[in-house]
């Protein structure tokens, strides 16, 4: 494979999981208690799909790759300290809400039209990639649409894998039910990849690479425009948090013989 | 109530697959006019399998472009059964292939989509949706104006749809197979014998990172760890999740469980199945881990720490104790699988 690739991933930031989450209402749509004071994160899924995308770069000579992320400025300024030293990339932000009870609807028109506005690319040979959900919304159902907004018919969810082959095809495995993978073959870009976690680590954290991506962010979170995210027919009846807090038997000095024999009676309980 | 479309694609062998009855029922119990929008090779079998549900429509785009699971194929089947029903509401179950194609659907229809709903109802009149945010954290009932509406509805909230089959009269819609550049080429799936995810076992079992650390003999014991904890998914037909720690452990190339991988993951960027019970092991219970198990009802936990996550409210019981040593006990009881 010799063909350059540009890759464009779309990912936003999503609260760090290990915080407490708490509902609050709102005049059009619910938000998180203390929404902006939450520290963030690249949405897991998303930088999966980065990491990918910036392997395949590196693999094939002259490739590119541009993060497209939606969220309020100052949170994106903070999270992109750290993903910037991860993999090179060029950040084109959108300056807008980044809360799960947003519409995909919205978002994606929003994310296609930054797409589409990127200088130099060429759509015919576009590889469109982000987590197949977030972490926020977890609908799955972004990428889609901007596909649809983009023309591209060529779509995988729940990517673990994609395979270049010489002749500028790719195979890429989905994830399907059961635990398995379907297995299809494309035979160019461009195509919409919706990644589930892929095999590669996290790349460790490299000062140099940050420190390039970083000349290009900073302008690049200047320039970030505005992007409302309309959602009129959307109405929330309710959020709540789960109300169940059970009440933990702890069981210490039980034998080992005895727990095992607790567990099995309890597994043939109907 | 207004009308309502019900897409289901066919099995291989012809039939609806259970999340398929599942969404029956579900767009059943909102009592509107229902049509049947049906895909696949064929679809009279399917139509004939659900002949008695009392829809007032069956529709069908069928071919052989239609036998693969496939974006561009699928989508253009669902547009063209959408388009034919002309429902203000079109419900389909959340499969894979279907969570693939139905936003792009919505969005070509000028309509909206909800995915990952556990629960569908009428409030006020009108449907109302209920789905999880911010992975399974909180729970929101939305409604929405717009339409057409497509919801997909998660598997194990409903139960399926049985009764009479028959003869059901399906009228073919025609719908011109797009040019695609995708070749489903086939399924790669672990041999029987390592099949580990079993979504409608009773059981989930969970192994954390836990069981690929020293032990108290200051030895580390992965192959003793494969053998109990495979003995113990054959012995009670269970199905394997993993801890993200004990999963991302394969990446960085460390000894691990050899049939975990990141399709196990339980949990914040993993999985969130339903089973009725679940069984953790070395895995200390933390809420992005938990956020997974939302849908196991009866949870118990073995872990050596009195004070991890799962003390504090997350299981109905802890055993402070060693997982090997249970386990070995647990097998033995058991005994060699039937």
């Amino acid at each position: 494979m010799s063909t350059p690739l540009q890759i464009v991933v779309c990912g936003s930031i999503v609260p760090d999981p290990l915080q407490t989450l708490e509902p609050v209402a709102g005049a059009a749509a619910p938000s998180l208690k203390n929404e902006m004071m939450l520290p963030a994160i690249l949405d897991p899924w998303a930088a999966h799909a980065l990491y990918e995308a910036a392997h395949l770069a590196q693999k094939t000579p002259g490739s590119k790759v541009w993060l497209v992320s939606l969220g309020p400025k100052a949170k994106l300024q903070q999270v992109m300290m750290t993903v910037a030293q991860k993999v090179p990339f060029e950040l084109v932000a959108l300056d807008g809400s980044a809360s799960g009870f947003s519409d995909s609807f919205a978002t994606a028109a929003a994310l296609a039209g930054a797409i589409a506005a990127i200088p130099g690319l060429d759509p015919s040979k576009l590889l469109l990639f982000g987590g197949w959900e977030s972490a926020s919304r977890g609908a799955g159902s972004t990428l889609q649409m901007v596909g649809e907004r983009l023309g591209i018919a060529e779509q995988f969810q729940g990517v673990d894998q994609i395979a270049f082959r010489e002749d500028g095809s790719f195979e890429v495995l989905e994830r399907i039910e059961g635990g398995r993978h379907q297995v299809s073959v494309c035979t160019a870009p461009p195509a919409v990849l919706g990644w589930a976690t892929g095999h590669l680590p996290e790349p460790r954290n490299n000062p140099q690479v940050g420190m390039a991506n970083m000349r290009a962010i900073l302008p690049a979170l200047q320039r970030a425009k505005a992007a409302p995210l309309a959602a009129a027919g959307l109405r929330f009846h309710s959020v709540s948090l789960p109300k169940q807090q059970r009440q933990t038997r702890v069981v210490k000095n039980m034998p080992a013989e005895e727990i095992a024999r607790e567990i099995v009676a309890w597994i043939g309980e109907e | 109530m207004e009308t309502i479309l019900l897409l289901a694609h066919t099995e291989p062998d012809g039939l609806l697959g259970k999340p398929a009855l599942e969404a029956l029922a579900a767009a059943l119990a909102l009592g509107g006019e229902l049509t049947v929008g049906l895909v696949g090779g064929a679809a009279q079998l399917a139509a004939n399998q659900i002949a008695g549900c009392g829809a007032a429509r069956f529709l069908a785009v069928t071919g052989e472009p239609y036998t693969q699971s496939r974006y561009a194929t699928d989508a253009a089947a669902a547009e063209a059964l959408c388009r034919k029903a002309g429902a203000a509401l079109v419900l389909a179950p959340a499969t894979s292939r279907w969570a693939r194609a139905l936003p792009g659907v919505a969005h070509r229809l000028g309509g909206r989509v909800d995915t990952h709903a556990t629960n569908l109802a009428i409030e006020d009149g009108a449907p109302a949706a209920t789905r999880w945010f911010y992975r399974q954290r909180m729970e929101a009932v939305l409604t929405r104006s717009e339409r057409p509406w497509v919801v997909l509805l998660d598997s194990g909230c409903n139960p399926a749809w049985s009764g009479p089959a028959g003869t059901a009269p399906v009228e073919a819609v025609a719908a011109e197979a797009p040019p695609t550049r995708t070749t489903v080429t086939g399924v790669q799936a672990p041999k029987a014998d390592e099949q580990t995810i079993r979504p409608d076992a009773k059981l989930l079992f969970v192994a954390g990172a836990g069981w690929t650390k020293k032990q108290p003999d200051g030895g580390m014991h992965g192959a003793e760890a494969e053998t109990l904890i495979l003995g113990f998914l054959r012995a009670a037909k269970a199905s394997l999740g993993g801890s993200k720690s004990l999963v991302d452990l394969s990446g960085e190339g460390q000894a691990v469980l050899r049939f975990m991988t990141h399709l196990n993951q339980i949990g914040q960027t993993g999985a969130t199945p339903r089973h009725p019970k679940g069984l953790s092991t070395c895995c200390h219970g933390e809420e992005p881990h938990v956020v997974g198990w939302r849908f196991v009802n009866q949870r118990r936990a073995i872990n050596l720490d009195p004070n991890c996550g799962w003390a504090r409210g997350k299981a109905d019981v802890l055993y402070v104790a060693d997982a090997f040593e249970v386990m070995r006990h647990v097998n033995k009881l058991l005994g060699p699988p039937g």
